[in-house]
């Protein structure tokens, strides 16, 4: 092959799909693009080889680049997200000591009720609670931020987040290093195979459209190669298209379980990849609409309210400026390349870069090129509405 | 902070491996005469590290530790500090050495380049070398494990077709040819059906 190649790191997730279909199935190629997949252990290495140059692009937890360009973490960089390659897709597990106690105040067993299940968690443990998390910068843990601080937990006080990279997850369980974690799948599923974990909440519980992973660039590539990203854009964008086609499940499926991809049984990334969760390690079943979505609703659209979203919850933690920790995000989710890498090929985009997020507790209609687009639901648990106007 | 250039760097290396571990302390000492600790169980690593107190910290690229580092560089709430404030103060060029070389140094903020420099360089040329090992030694696992599993196919054959050793030989090199596949993957298909069959 020809074309420009270009090296793409990953994490073994259920949310790689899109990376590792825009190589399998051929979408890069379509774009005269040789996508080289590289396999990285940790995210902190991704976002090192990514800033330095070993790396063009990475599939990323979408806050890494919003944090990354705001100077936060060991190595600060202007990166930037070209799509979005997911929304939600994660899970909030317990220990089986935990899952326990939750049952005997009988507290829901729906894999629903984000405030129900949050008060019950509350009322059992006794202790400081440990949150097993991927990452600093993470969708995990601006979930269990905004889910605990609704429900009046106060971060310093009441529980801690202890970082393992998702694979490790189970294991961190299984040696009680946690007592609960948010992790994206199939890591989740794992813990429950093992018979270490059950799972009470779907993130897409606490936010029904959390933007999950981004693929992240240099921002001085992004503006030196404008052509090559608009293409990689449309290669993900294509992948993202065909990941959202029920017919090609199984596929994905059998393609991520690969050893060079998750290494995993396919049928524990089916559950995912279906939201049909088997939640308890008796086999408890439960479904839930959208648990990962790559392309319904303008999934892969990178709005810039969701950087700003991101960057507030960061810099109210850290006490950076939210002013202008705002305007570093704006300008990090590139919905300007994105809408000019798509628009050549006439796919449907929104009207507006930016929205209220929050706001739709349905499936809703936007304006949009064709007139066509549906957006939503993406309501928080306990439906406040984020302006990133206000900010 | 004043900076004292006589004045030791507390270097903290994180690796389980104690092997590892005293190979690259024996290669920092081209760097200078430091404080290295070896911070070996992991589990209480942010603890250790915040009792150190270091100047470096220098980990494995691949261990799955660094993430867990990163946090210590974030504080919790607005009301805390970080535990500690590491940046990356060497220059680009050095960094990305480091880890092509598959070492990540964090660098406590306020410590000047020059300071820094040797201790990264002693750094990089070890893991350059421990890197060369491991490559060696999981080559030279791989290349035991095949033939360990070739030789039990070979007597599978032998006893099943009563065919002598060269015979079964040839006949895996043939089949291997054939679908166009490794023969050690033949033979391993052959080992797991024949325990199948058991």
């Amino acid at each position: 092959m020809s074309g420009p190649r270009l090296k793409c790191g990953f994490i073994p997730l259920v949310d790689s799909a899109p990376v590792v279909v825009a190589h399998e199935i051929g979408f890069a190629a379509e774009e005269g693009l040789d996508l080289i997949l590289s396999q990285e252990a940790t995210w902190a290495t991704l976002r090192d080889k990514l800033a330095l140059g070993l790396l063009d692009a990475a599939h990323m937890l979408a806050p890494i680049p919003v944090a990354t360009s705001m100077g936060l973490g060991k190595m600060p960089a202007r990166l930037d997200a070209l799509l979005v390659l997911s929304v939600n897709g994660t899970v909030i597990g317990v220990s089986r000591a935990l899952a326990a106690k939750l049952h005997k105040i009988g507290a829901p067993a729906d894999f629903a009720s984000a405030e129900d299940i949050g008060r019950a968690l509350i009322a059992v443990s006794d202790r400081k609670m440990r949150f097993g998390v991927p990452f600093p910068f993470s969708m995990q843990v601006e979930l269990l931020h905004y889910w605990l601080s609704a429900l009046g937990l106060d971060a310093s006080q009441n529980w801690e987040l202890r970082v393992a990279p998702p694979p490790q997850m189970a294991d961190a369980m299984a040696t009680g290093e946690i007592d609960a974690f948010c992790v994206g799948e199939p890591w989740g599923s794992i813990a429950v195979e093992r018979g270490v974990a059950s799972l009470i909440l779907p993130g897409a519980a606490v936010w029904r459209f959390a933007p999950e992973k981004v693929l992240a660039v240099r921002h001085d590539w992004a503006e030196g190669e404008a052509e090559i990203a608009e293409r990689l854009i449309r290669a993900l964008w294509r992948a993202a298209k065909w990941l959202g086609n029920p017919a090609n499940r199984v596929t994905t499926a059998e393609i991520l379980a690969r050893e060079e991809y998750l290494d995993v049984a396919p049928e524990v990334i089916d559950r995912a990849l279906s939201g049909r969760m088997t939640v308890t390690p008796d086999g408890g079943e439960r479904w839930t609409e959208n648990f990962i979505r790559f392309y319904d609703g303008a999934a892969t659209f990178p709005w810039r309210s969701q950087a700003v979203w991101i960057a507030t919850q960061l810099a109210n933690r850290t006490g950076v400026d939210p002013a202008e920790a705002a305007r570093i995000a704006r300008a990090c989710f590139r919905a300007d390349l994105h809408r000019k890498a798509l628009s050549a090929i006439g796919a449907d985009l929104p009207g507006a870069s930016e929205k209220l997020e929050g706001a739709l507790d349905r499936r809703s209609p936007v304006a949009s090129s064709t007139g066509e687009m549906y957006l939503g639901p993406d309501c928080f648990f306990d439906g406040r509405i984020f302006d990133p106007s206000d900010i | 902070m004043t900076e004292d250039q006589s004045q030791k760097l507390r270097i903290a290396v994180v690796e389980k491996d104690r092997e590892r571990a005293l190979m690259i302390i024996d290669g920092l000492r081209a760097a200078g005469d430091h404080d290295v600790t070896v911070i070996g169980d992991e589990t209480g690593l942010a603890r250790a590290l915040s009792n150190l107190n270091p100047d470096v910290v220098l980990i494995d690229l691949e261990n799955p530790q660094r993430d867990m580092l990163e946090a210590l560089t974030v504080a919790s709430s607005p009301l805390e500090r970080p535990v500690a404030i590491f940046v990356d103060r060497s220059d680009h060029t050095a960094t990305r050495a480091a880890i092509e070389a598959g070492v990540s140094a964090y660098v406590v903020d306020g410590l000047r380049k020059e300071r820094i420099k040797p201790v990264i360089d002693a750094a990089i040329a070890r893991f350059h070398h421990l890197s060369r090992m491991r490559a060696e030694l999981a080559a030279t696992k791989a290349a035991l494990a095949e033939r360990k599993t070739i030789d039990r196919a070979k007597g599978l054959l032998m006893k099943a077709r009563g065919i002598s050793e060269e015979e079964a030989y040839t006949l895996l090199r043939r089949t291997a040819m054939d679908q166009g596949r490794k023969i050690g993957d033949v033979a391993d298909a052959l080992v797991t059906a024949a325990e199948l069959l058991k």
